[in-house]
């Protein structure tokens, strides 16, 4: 009687899962197919003539036309290249100043002891919820007082934040992250004689490197992709980075532009897509352990 | 936390002796240690003074001001709380930017987190290509911000675009979206729910932190699939759906590259997508009253400090920790 109960249900079971599992790829694959059609239908638009553009309604087209990538690039006095080299200048930089100053900061907050240091930690994560917007008049004021807009080095707006750890998140990352290295190194390391510096450059510096690298390539690609305050400080055309002259294209209302714009814009995401690629599962892992955002 | 606190009272007989090894590790500061903090910390002190505080404290200033950047120091005029009174009371264009962001937060943020809780949910189980799948769904939110997704997000709702193109598929006639004004914020909204990739991560690693024997439990007293969902996933995930939920927030609130790039920096058409940090733009920078702009600025911070102060007043009815510490 017992067995005879038992067994449906143990038959029954791994059926169940089975087909669950295939209505389950169904809708993942219909999710899959929402998310990237954008995506192939940009790629797709790049390389269609600008009569295609109009009558085509496929996602690739019928002829490829990659006049459109040498059309956008030099559709401004400026060529893109140059714009690609600001941008990339821009980013790299950044990605230095945030790796540096912010791996000093979160070295004092994570290991070191001195006055204030719960007050000032508490500010620090202050700061994260504080919007860029509220700052960016008063920033612009001040920046445009030294000097420093659209002088000799426009980007200095730009960067010298970044130099100064205010990207309070990857502090808060770092620190976050050096709270799991053993204390027992520290001590280790104090007892062979290295003090604060010793115990910074010997010990935490070399076993910050995920850490470090997730903050760079984050950086990088946050950078890369920004938009508003590079809008807000560079007012030349030769100092325009990828994402601001993009906007030139809207600003050209001509129909005839779309194709090149397309061009441009698939290739100002190439190197995010690099890194996606090649750091696929570390961004993803990234962004769970700390909410980092895309 | 009860297990961990369970064999306190053993040590409550040591507890005379317990204190002073805590609190002389908080009030020895070793040799040279304290100066070594500061001298760690001086990048991120002067970034707090000259970029954070200094601008701040200014912009408060600027805000009682008539400033426009283009006269001189000497001639700005301290106008007291006229730039507030006239937010508040004669500023259809400052109240319509409020209801734009208001409804956008509204409505693209919840359903941005069902989509993302939905399609974790989904990919909760380990199975080969679960990864890809996951990899796929985060990239969107890689791009989010960027100026050539909003271009392309954009075109795609023209009325040549592919929306309308796959509309046609199905006899019904599109029209040109994003130069709609009952429609062209709808389109942002999509765009920001097609984003859902970021909150679904997190999600899904909050999924994992759910102790399967409760699943397990609940089954055998004959829970279905949606009570076991009601009853034990939703209040397991709640400090997670509550993280989400406070970041989508003001992340949604600060919108503002796809509805420049939609309107051409304008908020257009009709204001339909005249983000509350597009008019800052617009005003600050555009027509040059920066002084008008800071106070904007400065009411825009207070609104979002009350809001994450409402979330996490809230937050303590609904959000549930599994250790039983509020927190």
């Amino acid at each position: 009687m017992v067995a005879s109960t038992v067994a449906p249900t143990v038959s029954a079971r791994p059926q169940r899962p089975r087909s669950r599992s295939w209505l389950r790829l169904v809708i993942l694959l219909a999710i899959v197919t929402v998310v990237l059609y954008p995506l192939i239908w940009m790629v797709g638009t790049s390389f269609k003539s600008q009569q295609e553009i109009v009558n085509n309604i496929g996602l690739l087209p019928e002829k490829f036309t990659p006049g459109n990538y040498t059309n956008g690039w030099g559709n401004f006095d400026v060529s893109f290249g140059r714009f690609f080299l600001n941008s990339a200048m821009v980013s790299l930089l950044t990605v230095v100043g945030n790796a540096v100053s912010c791996l000093l900061a979160a070295y004092a907050f994570a290991r070191l002891r001195f006055r204030l240091r719960k007050v000032w930690f508490a500010v620090m994560i202050g700061t994260l919820l504080l919007p860029s917007h509220v700052l960016i008049v008063p920033q612009y004021i001040l920046f445009r007082s030294f000097g420093l807009v659209g002088g000799d080095w426009p980007y200095l707006p730009l960067l010298i934040p970044q130099f100064l750890a205010t990207e309070a998140f990857f502090v808060f990352l770092m620190v976050q992250f050096m709270r799991s290295i053993p204390r027992e190194l520290d001590e280790a390391a104090r007892i062979d004689g290295a003090g604060p510096f010793g115990i910074f450059r010997h010990v935490i510096l070399p076993l910050s490197r995920p850490a470090l690298v997730t903050t760079a390539i984050f950086s990088f690609i946050w950078t890369w992709n920004e938009f508003f305050r590079q809008l807000v400080f560079l007012s030349n055309l030769s100092d325009y980075t990828v994402p601001v002259a993009l906007t030139l294209f809207i600003d050209s209302t001509s129909q005839s532009a779309v194709g090149p714009m397309f061009a441009m814009a698939v290739l100002s995401l190439l190197p995010v897509f690099v890194f996606f690629v090649a750091f696929q599962r570390m961004l993803v892992e990234g962004i769970n352990t700390s909410g980092l955002k895309g | 936390m009860a297990l961990t606190t369970a064999p306190d009272p053993t040590r409550r007989g040591t507890g005379s002796v317990r204190p002073p090894a805590p609190r002389g590790r908080i009030g020895r500061i070793r040799h040279g240690e304290g100066l070594a903090g500061y001298v760690f910390l001086s990048p991120w002190l002067i970034g707090l003074l000259a970029i954070t505080a200094i601008p701040m404290l200014l912009s408060l200033y600027l805000s009682f001001t008539n400033y426009d950047i283009l006269t001189p120091w000497s001639e700005v005029e301290w106008v007291g709380l006229a730039n507030y009174e006239r937010m508040f009371t004669n500023d259809p264009s400052w109240w319509h930017s409020v209801r734009v962001t208001l409804s956008f937060a509204l409505i693209a943020v919840p359903l941005k987190l069902a989509a993302a809780l939905g399609v974790a949910l989904l990919l909760n189980r380990a199975w080969r290509g679960v990864g890809l799948f996951r990899g796929l769904f985060y990239l969107p939110s890689l791009l989010g911000g960027s100026v050539a997704l909003a271009i392309v997000w954009v075109n795609m709702f023209n009325r040549e675009g592919a929306f309308n193109s796959f509309l046609a598929l199905f006899g019904i006639e599109g029209k040109p979206w994003v130069n709609d004004p009952d429609w062209a914020l709808e389109t942002l909204m999509v765009l920001a729910i097609w984003q859902f990739g970021a909150p679904m991560v997190i999600f899904l690693a909050g999924l994992k932190q759910v102790p399967t024997e409760l699943y397990e439990a609940a089954s055998v007293d004959g829970a279905s699939k949606f009570r076991q969902f009601v009853n034990v996933t939703l209040p397991m995930l709640s400090p997670v759906i509550f993280f989400n939920l406070v970041l989508e927030t003001i992340n949604g609130f600060q919108g503002f590259t796809a509805a420049f790039v939609l309107s051409n920096g304008t908020g257009g058409p009709v204001d339909s997508t005249l983000m509350y940090t597009l008019n800052l733009y617009i005003t600050g920078f555009t027509e040059l009253q920066m002084g008008y702009a800071s106070a904007m600025a400065w009411v825009f911070l207070i609104a979002i400090a009350l809001i994450t102060a409402v979330f996490f007043s809230t937050g303590r009815f609904w959000v549930h920790y599994s250790d039983g510490e509020d927190r």
